[in-house]
């Protein structure tokens, strides 16, 4: 099992256009990462903070439902969120490389 | 002060007797009474309202009600209940004036007995006390007892010396505090009841379960997914979240490929005519799958975008080892289930009813069922040379309906010329042999004067779709047997169909009497299961890998050929030609080996002998409905495909009897 979650995470990693991986644990403190120490805690803290935002965004409407994934999508590339019972899973991709 | 009231009193008195005397006689007293009497007249004030006499006879009537003029007459409250304001009827009306609390005591309650036995204590102690000062005083004065029993009578009080007031204080460690913060809102609250739900649901199923149900225990454990056990390490948490992103991941880089297979359709086509194309869209392939051919392809039953991709080798002198791998259209670059065999696969089935048991056939003759929801990459069940397996290459394995026990069974065709019906007993695979394909008139006299039957060698079958126990088989000497369940002798029919192998046999999903065959003799031909000849014969210039009938049209099918083409067939558009005819693999060597529809989506999925599996997209001449005259509505549905081909056959048909 671990080892498959190994291989996905690598994989994502080095599809095209991947800039950065992360995960997130439900605190905010970044368990694992590829990018460098200062910019991951600033998207962690970030990120984290607007996940919960949404995910109780989404609940208060309708609390049957639940958030699957958010998709900021900027001028410069694509912040990917996918958040998990204790995890939080962030990709940056830039798409048209 | 006792000594000044009796003066006081008799100066009243004399006061009063004065009086007396002089009212008879007493003219100064007489005129003060006089003025006082004058005093008393009215005297009017000035801002006295001045009325009428009427005015001043009329009536008022004043009503005195117990009702309290400073009580609030409309008091409003919440109520919870009903979720509104509303009036309070009854408004108390107690006005209170005055409240002192007192500190009388009944006699008889404990606290006033306490106190009576109190006294009585003091009172004796007191008395004590008294007589002894009494006696005492006794000695020095006799006038004195009467002042003393006075005095006992008027105050006993006495003081005592009052003890050392002591401070006692106590102190004890403070309960631990802690902080403590929650939200509290819609979608918590729904939580907590789910999870109330849960748990009750759990003591429930305990409950149950006490009950011994061997058997459907047995049977639901295989069928319940068994839960993710992810307790050992963090990591293996996110996997949900790691699938989803890298299907993320893959959409945005496929973007464009993923539009297209939802949204294009080829504009062009309304002016091609009759002719139609294939829209290449994404391109599976596996680094360890890149030297094995595709030989076996099957659609999901249940999720339109699974599907499985078998591995091996058709050559008969490079056999190596075989893989099955799935793949979802959702993620192109990674197949979502991979398990690897030692003998390569030549075929595979999905079950309708459990679209997670999928069964393949091997070269070697083994048949096994993988199962989708055990993630280790064995077979959950495989045929062994003990239990009966086949001796030669299982060609092709079909799925049948759950037997009378309810046990899992398929069927398998191979070129030992058995094919073998196989159930799936508890935990152990049983074949029994169906039928044993001879050739006829091919007995050979052997040793001893044995007749020695040539065995026919089954490449090909496809079951009705209605009739449950009639069966095709296609051989590797060309011919068609159209065989029952039932018997295993006899074949129902044989129809002389190719003059090489036949490859693929398959019956039209509408039509119920209609069927397809191809082969390697360059030619596809289309049968009705009645009359011995083909009605519609197609020669395609190149061995023909396989043939598949369009799910959504009884007129349309699709065949490849191992030049790397295409054929798309309408024959309602057109009976001798095919309506597209396109390359669909890069290398010239590339041969096409299998070919299948998607039942929902307007998909084909097409494998190579490279490993790779190609998905292209029909444009809208190929996937083309009878059109509606005005006025009449499209009916939709198998009676109109059925229909549709009938009047087709009938025109072969007449053609046929007239030559």
């Amino acid at each position: 099992m671990q080892a498959e979650v190994e291989e996905t995470l690598k994989r994502i990693q080095s599809h095209k256009g991947v800039m950065g991986t992360m995960v997130v644990n439900a605190e905010g403190i970044p368990i694992r990462t590829t990018l460098d120490n200062s910019t991951t805690v600033q998207y962690a803290g970030l990120l984290h903070q607007l996940t919960m935002k949404a995910k109780s965004t989404v609940r208060d409407i309708d609390p049957q439902n639940d958030l699957t994934f958010l998709r900021i999508r900027s001028k410069k590339h694509e912040i990917m969120v996918a958040p998990d019972k204790e995890y939080l899973l962030i990709v940056i991709q830039n798409p048209c490389e | 002060m006792p000594h000044k009231q009796p003066p006081r009193k008799q100066s009243i008195n004399t006061g009063r007797g004065a009086r007396k005397r002089d009212e008879d006689s007493g003219t100064e007293v007489g005129e003060g009474a006089d003025e006082w009497a004058q005093s008393k007249a009215t005297v009017r004030p000035p801002d006295q309202l001045e009325l009428t006499d009427a005015e001043l006879k009329e009536e008022f009537t004043r009503i005195l009600t117990a009702n309290n003029p400073h009580a609030p007459q409309n008091i409003v409250r919440y109520s919870f209940k009903e979720g509104t304001y509303k009036f309070i009827g009854v408004v108390n009306q107690l006005a209170v004036h005055f409240s002192q609390v007192g500190n009388l005591i009944p006699k008889d309650s404990d606290e006033g007995r306490r106190q009576h036995y109190r006294d009585e204590l003091a009172a004796g102690s007191q008395e004590s006390t008294k007589v002894v000062i009494s006696e005492t005083e006794i000695l020095e004065e006799e006038e004195e007892p009467k002042e003393s029993e006075a005095e006992a009578e008027t105050e006993a009080g006495s003081q005592i010396d009052m003890p050392a007031a002591e401070d006692r204080e106590c102190q004890m460690e403070p309960p631990p505090r802690t902080n403590f913060s929650a939200t509290a809102n819609q979608w918590e609250i729904y939580d907590a009841y789910v999870e109330e739900l849960e748990k009750q649901e759990k003591t429930k199923e305990k409950e149950k379960t006490k009950t011994p149900v061997a058997k459907k225990m047995g049977k639901m454990a295989m069928k319940k997914m068994t839960s993710m056990e992810s307790q050992s390490d963090d990591i293996t948490k996110v996997t949900q979240a790691a699938k989803i992103v890298e299907r993320m991941v893959n959409q945005n880089t496929y973007d464009d490929v993923a539009q297209d297979f939802k949204y294009y359709e080829d504009a062009a086509d309304e002016y091609r005519d009759q002719e139609g194309t294939l829209l290449p869209l994404w391109k599976f392939q596996n680094d360890k799958a890149k030297r094995l051919a595709v030989t076996a392809l099957c659609w999901n039953p249940k999720y339109n975008d699974l599907f499985a991709v078998g591995h091996g080798s058709y050559d008969f002198m490079k056999q190596s080892r075989g893989m099955l791998l799935l793949y979802s259209m959702k993620n192109p670059s990674f197949p979502e289930y991979i398990f690897s065999s030692e003998s390569g696969i030549m075929c595979l089935d999905m079950h309708v009813d459990h679209p997670y048991l999928v069964v393949v056939g091997h070269y070697d003759g083994n048949v096994a069922i993988y199962n989708l929801k055990k993630p280790h990459s064995q077979p959950s069940f495989r045929s062994s040379p003990k239990s009966g397996k086949h001796t030669d290459p299982v060609w092709q394995v079909r799925w049948q309906k759950d037997d009378m026990d309810n046990n899992l069974n398929f069927f398998s065709v191979s070129s030992d010329g058995r094919i073998v019906s196989w159930t799936l007993l508890k935990s152990e695979l049983v074949h029994t042999d169906v039928i044993k394909l001879k050739v006829e008139g091919g007995t050979k006299d052997g040793l001893d004067g044995l007749q020695l039957h040539t065995v026919g060698c089954g490449t090909a079958f496809d079951f009705h779709k209605e009739i449950d126990y009639m069966f095709l088989v296609g051989t590797e000497e060309g011919k068609i047997y159209k065989c029952s369940k039932s018997y295993s002798s006899k074949f129902l029919d044989t129809y002389d169909a190719h003059n090489m192998a036949v490859d693929a046999v398959s019956w039209n999903p509408y039509h119920t009497k209609v069927f397809m065959s191809c082969s390697s003799d360059w030619t596809v031909k289309i049968w009705d299961h009645t009359i011995k000849t083909p009605m519609f014969i197609y020669d395609l210039n190149s061995a023909v890998g396989d043939v598949a009938w369009a799910p959504y049209s009884s007129t349309v099918f699709a065949a490849v050929t191992t030049n790397g083409k295409t054929h798309v067939f309408d024959l309602s558009i057109n009976k001798y030609e095919a309506i597209c005819n396109q390359p669909v693999v890069a290398k010239k060597k590339n041969k096409i080996t299998h070919v299948q529809f998607n039942p929902i989506h307007p998909i084909i999925i097409v494998g190579d002998d490279r490993g790779h599996v190609t998905c292209l997209k029909l444009s809208p001449n190929l996937r083309k409905m009878p059109k509606e005259k005005k006025g009449q509505e499209v009916q939709k549905g198998p009676a109109v495909e059925i229909a549709k081909l009938d009047k087709l056959l009938n025109l072969v048909r007449e053609v046929k009897t007239k030559t």
